[in-house]
C-alpha cells in the first residue's frame, strides 16, 4: 500500500493535535486509574472489611452484594462516559486533525 | 470428614479458581443426560452445527485475500464485533464454571466473576482503538510499527503462540471433558470432534466464518441464559430479595454451608446459614492470590492475541470501540445472569446432586435447565437441557477457532512473512500459508487434547492471562505511550515477560507435588479404612434392611474415596518431586501476575533505556500522530 509520505512532526506540534493529546491523556489515564483502584477495593474490602460487607441493606441484600453489583454499573458508567466524550469530542478533534493532514504535513 | 470435603474444596478451587473444567470430572461415570434422551441431544447439536458450516460455506467463497483471512475484510460492523468478542471469551469456562461457583459457594462466585468484565476497561480505554488504528492483522504487526520488524514479530509471534496454546490445552481438554460428563460419548471422540469441526470454519472460512461462528454462539448463549433466568426468576414475581431470600431459606443452601463451615456452624440457626452464604468468604481465601489473579485478568485481557485481533476486523477505530462497549454491555449482563443461574441451581437443584454429575460445578447450568423442563424424566427437560448443552459444544468450538486462527496467523503472518520472506509473499501465497498454519496448529490442538487427557489443566488459563498480561500488555501499551519505548525493551519484555510468568507457575503450589500427594493420600487412605471398621461394625448390627441399605451406600463412598486415593498414589509411579525437582512449592502464589507483571513493565522500561534504536527513536511521532487520529489507518476492502 502506496502511503503518502507525511511530516509527522509538523502534525505532532500542530496546538489542534496537542490539545488532543493533552484532553485525551488526562481523561483516559484518570478513568483508567479510578477503574482499576475500584476494583481492587473489592477483594480487599471482602477480605478485609468482611463485617461491613455483611451489613444487610435490603432483605437479605448486603453490602457485599450491593458493592459488587455497583463494579458491573461503574464499569458500564466508565464506558458510558469515555464513549460520549470520546464520540462528541475527540472524533471531531481528530476529524480536524486528520482533513488537515495534508496541508499541515503534507510537504516533507 | 472434613478432611474429605477440604480435599474436594481444594481440588475444586484449582479447577475453577483458573477458570477451566476440572479435570476430576473424566472420572465420572455418570452422564447429565439421560440415556434415553440423547437422540434429543444429537438432534440440537446438529441442528447448531449445520447453521454454522452452512456460514462458513458462505464465507468460504469470499475468503481469497490475507484481508478477508485474517481480518474477515475490515467490514465487520462494530456491532457484530462486539457480540463476536463476547462469544470470543465467554468459554465454557465462565458459562458453566462461574455460574457451578456460585451454586456451590454464593457470594464469592459472584464475586469472582467481576474481574472479567473489568478488563474490558483497559481493553476501551487504552488498547482497542489505538491498535486499530496503527495495526494490521497481529500483535506482531502493532510492535513492528516502530520496532525492528524482524525481532518484534519473531517475539510476538512466540508470545501469541505460547500464550495460545497454554489457552487452547486448557479449552480442549476441558471441552472434551464436558462433552463427556453431558453426554456420555467418549473423551478422544469429543476432541477430535471439537478440533476438526473448528478447524474446518478456520481452513474454508478464516476470520469471516470464525467471526459468524462466535456471534451465533455468542446469541445462543445469551438467549439460553435469559430463558432459563427467566423461568428461575418468574416464581419470585421478579423480586431481587424475594428470590435471594429464597436461597437465604433453601435448605440446600443452609445444608452446604454448614458443610463448608464445618464446626462454625453448629451455634448459627438455619436463617443465619442461609445468609452466610450471600457472605464473602467460602471459597476464595487467600486475598493477596485474589489481587494477583485479579491484575492478570485486568490486564491480561487486553493483551490477549485472540482478543486484539479480532479490532483489526472492523473499518474504523470507532467501529472498535462500538464494538467493545457492545462487547462489555453483553459480557457484564451475562455474569448478572450467572448469578441468578447459579442461585437457582442452588434452590432448585442442589449441591448434592450438581457434585454428583461433577465435582466441580460445572454442571449447575446444564441441571438448571433440566430441572426448569420438567426433569430428568421428561422430554421437555431433556430439550433444554440439550439445548444448553449444544451451546456449551458451541462455545468451545468458538473459542478454539479464534484461539488457533491467532496462532495460526502468527505463524504465517509474522515467521513466514514478516522474517522468512522479507515481507515479499503474493496474496495467494500468504493465504495459502495461513491455511497450512492452521492445519498445522489444528493437529496440534487435537495432538495436546489427547495426551493431555486426565492431567490437571485448569491453572493453564490464568496461566495464559498472567503471561498475556505480563509480556504482550506492557510491550504494547509502552510501544503506544512511551516515546522512548524501542526493539531492547520488546525484546526484553516478551522474554522476560513470559519466561517469569512461566517460571513462578512451575514452582507454585498448582503443579503436583508426589510426597504431599501421597500424604495426603494415605492420610486419606487411613481415614477410610477407619471409617469402613466402623461401617461394618454398624452393618452387623443394623436392625432392619433401610439402615442396612443406608450403610451399604456409606460403605460404597468409602470404598470408591479409597480406590480415588489409591489410583492417586499409583498414577505417580515412582515420582518424588516435581516436574522442575522440586518436594514443595517454592512459593505460595497461585498466579504470578503480582511479581511477573511488574516484572514485565520493568523489563521493558530498562531494555529500552539501555538500547540504541533511532528507527523506534524517529517513528514515535508518527506513531502517536496516527494512533490518535487514524491518519492512514488500514481500510476496509471492498468486497
Amino acid at each position: 500500500m502506496a502511503q503518502k509520505p507525511m511530516n509527522w512532526v509538523a502534525i505532532d506540534q500542530d496546538p489542534r493535535f496537542q490539545e488532543l493529546h493533552r484532553k485525551k491523556s488526562a481523561f483516559l489515564w484518570g478513568l483508567m486509574i479510578f477503574s482499576i483502584i475500584y476494583y481492587f477495593l473489592l477483594p480487599i474490602g471482602a477480605a478485609y472489611f468482611t463485617d461491613i460487607f455483611k451489613i444487610k441493606v435490603w432483605g437479605p441484600i448486603n453490602v457485599g452484594l450491593l458493592f459488587a453489583l455497583s463494579e458491573f454499573i461503574v464499569a458500564w458508567g466508565i464506558a458510558w462516559i469515555y464513549a460520549r466524550r470520546a464520540n462528541t469530542e475527540f472524533d471531531s478533534m481528530a476529524d480536524q486533525i486528520n482533513r488537515a493532514a495534508s496541508s499541515i504535513g503534507g510537504a516533507k | 470428614m472434613t478432611h474429605a470435603i477440604a480435599n474436594i474444596r481444594s481440588r475444586a478451587a484449582g479447577a475453577l479458581l483458573f477458570g477451566a473444567l476440572p479435570f476430576a470430572a473424566s472420572a465420572a461415570d455418570t452422564s447429565a443426560v439421560n440415556e434415553k434422551f440423547r437422540w434429543l441431544t444429537f438432534l440440537v447439536f446438529g441442528a447448531i452445527i449445520s447453521m454454522t458450516m452452512f456460514v462458513t460455506y458462505l464465507a468460504a467463497k469470499r475468503v481469497k485475500s490475507a484481508s478477508q483471512f485474517y481480518a474477515a475484510g475490515r467490514s465487520v460492523t462494530g456491532i457484530q464485533n462486539g457480540w463476536a468478542i463476547a462469544g470470543d471469551y465467554l468459554s465454557a469456562a465462565s458459562f458453566l464454571g462461574i455460574a457451578g461457583l456460585i451454586s456451590l459457594y454464593g457470594y464469592d462466585g459472584f464475586m469472582y466473576s467481576v474481574g472479567w468484565l473489568v478488563a474490558y476497561i483497559t481493553v476501551l480505554l487504552v488498547i482497542a482503538e489505538p491498535c486499530r488504528n496503527i495495526g494490521k492483522y497481529t500483535l506482531g504487526d502493532i510492535l513492528a510499527f516502530r520496532n525492528d520488524p524482524k525481532s518484534a514479530k519473531t517475539v510476538a509471534a512466540l508470545s501469541t503462540i505460547t500464550v495460545s496454546i497454554f489457552y487452547l490445552t486448557a479449552q480442549m481438554v476441558g471441552g472434551g471433558v464436558l462433552v463427556k460428563t453431558l453426554i456420555g460419548i467418549d473423551y478422544e471422540v469429543s476432541v477430535i470432534a471439537v478440533g476438526v469441526l473448528m478447524l474446518g470454519y478456520v481452513l474454508f472460512g478464516g476470520m469471516v466464518a470464525t467471526t459468524w461462528v462466535q456471534i451465533i454462539k455468542a446469541i445462543l448463549l445469551v438467549t439460553a441464559s435469559i430463558m432459563l433466568v427467566v423461568f428461575t426468576w418468574a416464581p419470585y414475581g421478579f423480586s431481587l430479595p424475594g428470590f435471594l431470600q429464597a436461597a437465604v431459606d433453601s435448605a440446600n443452601v443452609q445444608g452446604q454451608v454448614t458443610k463448608l463451615i464445618g464446626d462454625a456452624a453448629k451455634s448459627m440457626s438455619p436463617q443465619e446459614l442461609g445468609q452466610r452464604f450471600l457472605e464473602p468468604g467460602l471459597f476464595l481465601k487467600n486475598p493477596i492470590d485474589q489481587i494477583s489473579l485479579g491484575m492478570a485478568l485486568v490486564l491480561g485481557t487486553a493483551g490477549m492475541p485472540h482478543i486484539l485481533m479480532r479490532f483489526f476486523t472492523v473499518p474504523t477505530a470507532k467501529d472498535a470501540r462500538v464494538s467493545v462497549i457492545w462487547a462489555m454491555g453483553i459480557i457484564g449482563g451475562f455474569y448478572v445472569l450467572t448469578l441468578f443461574l447459579g442461585l437457582g441451581s442452588a434452590i432448585n437443584v442442589g449441591q448434592a446432586e450438581i457434585t454428583r454429575i461433577d465435582k466441580g460445578g460445572n454442571m449447575a447450568g446444564p441441571l438448571l435447565a433440566q430441572f426448569l423442563g420438567g426433569g430428568a424424566d421428561s422430554m421437555l427437560g431433556n430439550l433444554f437441557l440439550a439445548f444448553v448443552a449444544a451451546v456449551a459444544f458451541a462455545t468451545i468450538v468458538a473459542v478454539v477457532a479464534g484461539l488457533v486462527l491467532a496462532s495460526a496467523s502468527a505463524m504465517s503472518h509474522d515467521i513466514w512473512v514478516g522474517v522468512v520472506r522479507g515481507e515479499s509473499a503474493t496474496q495467494e501465497e500468504e493465504v495459502r500459508a495461513a491455511r497450512i498454519c492452521s492445519i498445522i496448529v489444528g493437529i496440534v490442538a487435537i495432538a495436546i487434547g489427547i495426551l493431555a487427557k486426565g492431567q490437571n489443566v485448569a491453572h493453564l488459563v490464568a496461566l495464559a492471562f498472567a503471561v498475556a498480561a505480563s509480556s504482550n500488555l506492557p510491550c504494547v501499551l509502552l510501544t503506544l505511550y512511551w516515546r522512548k519505548c524501542n526493539t531492547g525493551g520488546i525484546v526484553a519484555g516478551m522474554i522476560i515477560g513470559s519466561v517469569t510468568a512461566i517460571g513462578l507457575v512451575m514452582v507454585s503450589p498448582n503443579m503436583t507435588y508426589p510426597t504431599i500427594v501421597k500424604a495426603n493420600s494415605e492420610k486419606a487412605i487411613k481415614a477410610a479404612d477407619d471409617k469402613l471398621v466402623a461401617l461394618n461394625a454398624d452393618l452387623a448390627a443394623a436392625a432392619d434392611e433401610a439402615a442396612k441399605t443406608k450403610i451399604q451406600t456409606a460403605i460404597a463412598a468409602q470404598e470408591k474415596a479409597k480406590k480415588t486415593a489409591l489410583d492417586n498414589v499409583a498414577k505417580l509411579g515412582d515420582a518424588t518431586t516435581s516436574l522442575v525437582g522440586l518436594d514443595k512449592p517454592l512459593i505460595e502464589l497461585k498466579n504470578p501476575g503480582l511479581i511477573s507483571i511488574p516484572l514485565g513493565f520493568l523489563a521493558v522500561i530498562l531494555g529500552s533505556l539501555l538500547y540504541r534504536d533511532k528507527r523506534a527513536d524517529d517513528m514515535w511521532d508518527e506513531l502517536y500522530v496516527r494512533q490518535n487520529t487514524g491518519i492512514q489507518a488500514e481500510g476496509a476492502v471492498a468486497h
